[in-house]
């Protein structure tokens, strides 16, 4: 069966559709009863982007995203105006080193969370079955959102923690047999879990998944759904996922996100994928561009590598063309979504140099 | 069917094609020769946590029936036309030894000796076996337990299979390995990236001769697939830098092939002789391309070191590029040529400190690094060094090269430091004494013989069999 394509007429509709949202989510950043003291702060000293951002091409007029005032500045200069006085969750990421960078919130989590439940099965996320997350949680908002999932869908979920950051520290540092000892003792606790109580969906990252698929068949334990996201995969990792540790018989659900865009569901795999996962960003929220990474105002041709630039587009956080540090394939409009998407996510320059993942 | 061969991964006796391969060019041309799957991690760690039914398969067969499989299977190897890939192709015995060729570097004719020196252990491995387990019978093997030379005997498998980290430098290295499936012990291998035919080429060897296939392992993979092979296989052999010796040196389930930094000494005694020792030690340095292990590195002498460096060079520094085909080819191309490019700095820069000279460069009328119909080669370098701390007195590289030094005879045990292959000149009682006690040489050669002599029924760099088996004591009622 060939991939299947999009009408064009779907593709400008939504696209229509998101420079509607887009026109609105500016009006609201920008506007001082509504923005936040960030970008009105902004809009004084360079442009106001209510007159000249209309459609997305516009968004060039905004330089790349300087992620450091995420890190640098005060969380409350995020707050927009029909916010202020609202206490927010506030999410980091990065933090191996340093200071990490936040990103408040409200609700964005749970949008983003409940528009994913659309997307799983419920033979491979039973509705009302216990989830079980092993992976980040702390200051991440994986942790609120997987919960927020799988209450979503009536479960409940348990979790066993990994602190990302040490384990990155520990493999910078060569002190791989402590990080292996770390390893263990998170894959142990989940063991215990899958062991001692009935849990019918798994949250995980793909070393985590084979870790435990190495110590418990994970159908018998009665896993039915994994949904997993933290690395890139290539190609040949998820058909060893899904062939080898879920045994073409458990649901796989690759997704590509992070704290500042939400969450990029995977289509369904289709044979002449083999084994190749694309991702659609949760547009209009947020939109994901491939870009050249020497001429970043260039998009680059499909089926052709490029750096991904996130856009996010919400009322709680606006941040225009941040340049993430992943290499992806420009993916074409596929059915359910009428917008591009990105394939083969891998850290930039992966091809180059040795890039610190760790298990996450 | 593809004209490129695509080489599977073997996983115990089953084919796989990975969505992950690479090529294997040609070192001239850069035409691809073949596709090789490449594995994750993930597929060894699950494959090895199923190696049992791999030793089940063997143990079926008596160690006799297994060593005359052996022997059919050097024959296959030699001569044969076997499988080569999962999409139809075959290949001949000159066709491995030209695309070897092409990809390795090395001409046809080191190809050829390689090639010999594979056949005879395969064909003589009861002579091996029987060096090496010190007349053992090996039906003792068979049954676990028995009585031989007065005593009960009872041996047992230190592993459950024997892992593999080879390297692309030179195909007769395989032949350490193949004595384990005659001791019952299959083999998971992670070819080198240049150099997959041999290994490949000799598991179909011994699948034609009746070896079971789930015995075999051939999983080219990563650094972290590595790894799992050296971690899970319970006894494994690596090759690689000095770097990578470090890592595993305190690992006694690990059994490390590294630089052999191999060695002539000539004694007070015999030094007045030296001009009849010059075919044999510049045969030792040059041999295979200088690509192996047993190569001579270095010449310590107590005397005469300017010229017997100059006698080396004059001998060897005209030694240039030839055809692969040519009968009389010396040197070996390089596959990777940045690893060229590092040699030829890394001696250029030796020279740079005072008291080394590169001597062949009278000889040899042009550049160290030569070019030729497109390949990369170095030319033979002696350089005379004046004392053992000298940054170029002690060094392997994987071309044509030996330092010569000055050195006393009562120093030159405390300077040589670790010596895979020695041969000591001398008939002095007192000097062979104490070179036979010296702990830091592996294998000893007394008198002009050459480094690279092999004698495969004696241990190289440890025991296959004592590494593979261990004797317990027993004791039976009944």
């Amino acid at each position: 069966m060939p991939i299947p394509t999009v009408a064009p007429e779907l593709v400008a509709k939504a696209k229509a559709e998101l420079d509607a949202h887009l026109r609105e989510i500016i009006s609201w950043h920008f506007s001082p009863e509504t923005g936040c003291p960030y970008w009105l702060d902004w809009a004084g000293k360079n442009f106001d982007p209510r007159k000249e951002v209309t459609k997305t091409e516009d968004l060039l007029k905004f330089g790349h995203f300087a992620d450091e005032s995420l890190r640098d500045l005060q969380p409350e200069v995020w707050v927009p105006a029909q916010f202020k006085g609202k206490p927010y969750n506030i999410f980091e990421t990065g933090g191996t080193t340093g200071m990490p960078k936040q990103r408040i919130g409200w609700n964005d989590y749970k949008v983003d969370y409940s528009e994913f439940s659309e997307k799983i099965s419920d033979a491979h996320f039973p509705r009302g079955g216990a989830w079980l997350m092993m992976g980040p949680t702390g200051p991440r908002r994986l942790r609120l959102a997987i919960e927020h999932l799988a209450n979503v869908r009536g479960s409940s979920c348990y979790f066993i923690d990994l602190d990302p950051r040490f384990v990155k520290k520990l493999i910078t540092n060569k002190q791989f047999d402590v990080a292996k000892q770390y390893m263990a003792h998170v894959v142990d606790q989940a063991t215990l879990i899958l062991k001692n109580r009935k849990v019918t969906g798994l949250f995980t990252t793909p070393k985590l998944l084979e870790a435990i698929a190495e110590k418990v068949n994970l159908w018998d334990a009665g896993i039915r759904g994994v949904f997993c996201g933290g690395t890139s995969m290539k190609p040949q990792e998820v058909r060893f996922i899904i062939e080898e540790l879920l045994e073409n018989r458990i649901g796989f659900y690759p997704t590509y996100g992070n704290t500042l865009m939400g969450l990029a569901a995977s289509v369904p795999l289709q044979p002449e994928d083999n084994y190749s996962v694309t991702y659609y960003a949760p547009q209009p929220r947020a939109i994901l561009r491939v870009v050249n990474p020497d001429q970043t105002d260039e998009t680059v041709a499909y089926d052709t590598w490029g750096r991904a630039e996130l856009t996010t587009l919400t009322k709680e956080f606006f941040m225009p063309r941040f340049l993430e540090r992943d290499e992806v394939i420009r993916r074409a409009p596929r059915p359910p979504y009428a917008w591009d998407g990105v394939g083969d996510v891998r850290p930039f320059g992966a091809m180059t140099k040795t890039i610190v993942e760790g298990v996450y | 069917m593809s004209t490129v061969p695509h080489l599977p991964v073997l996983r115990l006796g089953r084919n796989y094609e990975s969505l992950e391969k690479f090529e294997v060019k040609d070192h001239k041309t850069g035409e691809v020769k073949a596709l090789v799957s490449n594995v994750n991690a993930g597929i060894v760690r699950r494959d090895l946590a199923k190696i049992g039914s791999a030793r089940a398969a063997l143990k079926k067969f008596t160690c006799s029936q297994l060593i005359e499989m052996s022997a059919k299977a050097g024959e296959f190897f030699l001569n044969g036309t076997l499988p080569l890939g999962d999409q139809g192709h075959t290949q001949s015995a000159q066709q491995y030894i030209e695309t070897l060729s092409c990809t390795s570097g090395l001409p046809w004719n080191m190809v050829q000796r390689n090639m010999a020196k594979v056949h005879f252990a395969l064909t003589n491995m009861k002579f091996v076996l029987n060096g090496l387990s010190r007349g053992l019978d090996l039906g003792i093997l068979d049954k676990g337990t028995g009585e031989q030379f007065g005593t009960k005997l009872s041996y047992f498998p230190t592993c459950n299979a024997l892992g593999l980290v080879m390297p692309s430098n030179s195909p007769a290295v395989n032949s350490l390995w193949i004595p384990a499936i005659s001791l019952k012990t299959p083999v998971v291998i992670k070819p080198g990236k240049e150099e997959p035919w041999t290994p490949y080429r000799l598991i179909q060897a011994f699948i034609a001769a009746g070896v079971p296939a789930e015995a075999f392992g051939f999983y080219p993979t990563d650094h972290e697939g590595a790894g799992e092979i050296l971690k899970s296989t319970g006894r494994s052999l690596i090759f690689g830098d000095k770097n990578t010796m470090a890592q595993y040196a305190n690992n006694p389930a690990i059994q490390l092939h590294g630089p052999g930094w191999s060695k002539f000494l000539i004694g007070d005694d015999c030094i007045e002789n030296w001009r009849d020792y010059i075919d044999v030690i510049a045969g030792a340095i040059s041999d295979n391309g200088g690509r192996s292990c047993i190569n001579a590195s270095a010449v310590v002498v107590p005397k005469y070191a300017a010229e017997i460096a100059a006698a080396l060079a004059q001998k060897l520094g005209p030694f240039a590029p030839t055809r692969s085909d040519d009968p009389n080819a010396r040197l070996s191309g390089f596959a990777n040529i940045k690893m060229a490019d590092f040699i030829d700095a890394q001696i250029d820069d030796g020279l740079k400190v005072p008291g080394a000279t590169d001597v062949t460069a009278q000889y040899r009328n042009g550049p160290r690094k030569a070019i030729f119909e497109g390949g990369t080669y170095m030319r033979p370098t002696i350089v005379l060094c004046d004392s053992f701390v000298h940054p170029l007195a002690n060094k392997e590289f994987l071309c044509p090269y030996a330092s010569v030094v000055t050195c006393p005879q009562s120093e030159m045990l405390h300077k040589i430091g670790y010596t895979l292959a020695a041969s000591v000149i001398t008939k002095d009682q007192a000097f062979i004494e104490a070179v036979t006690d010296f702990a830091e040489i592996d294998r000893l050669n007394i008198g002009p013989v050459s480094t690279m002599k092999i004698s495969w029924d004696q241990p190289h760099e440890g025991n296959m069999f004592e590494f593979l088996w261990q004797r317990r004591s027993i004791e039976r009622a009944w």
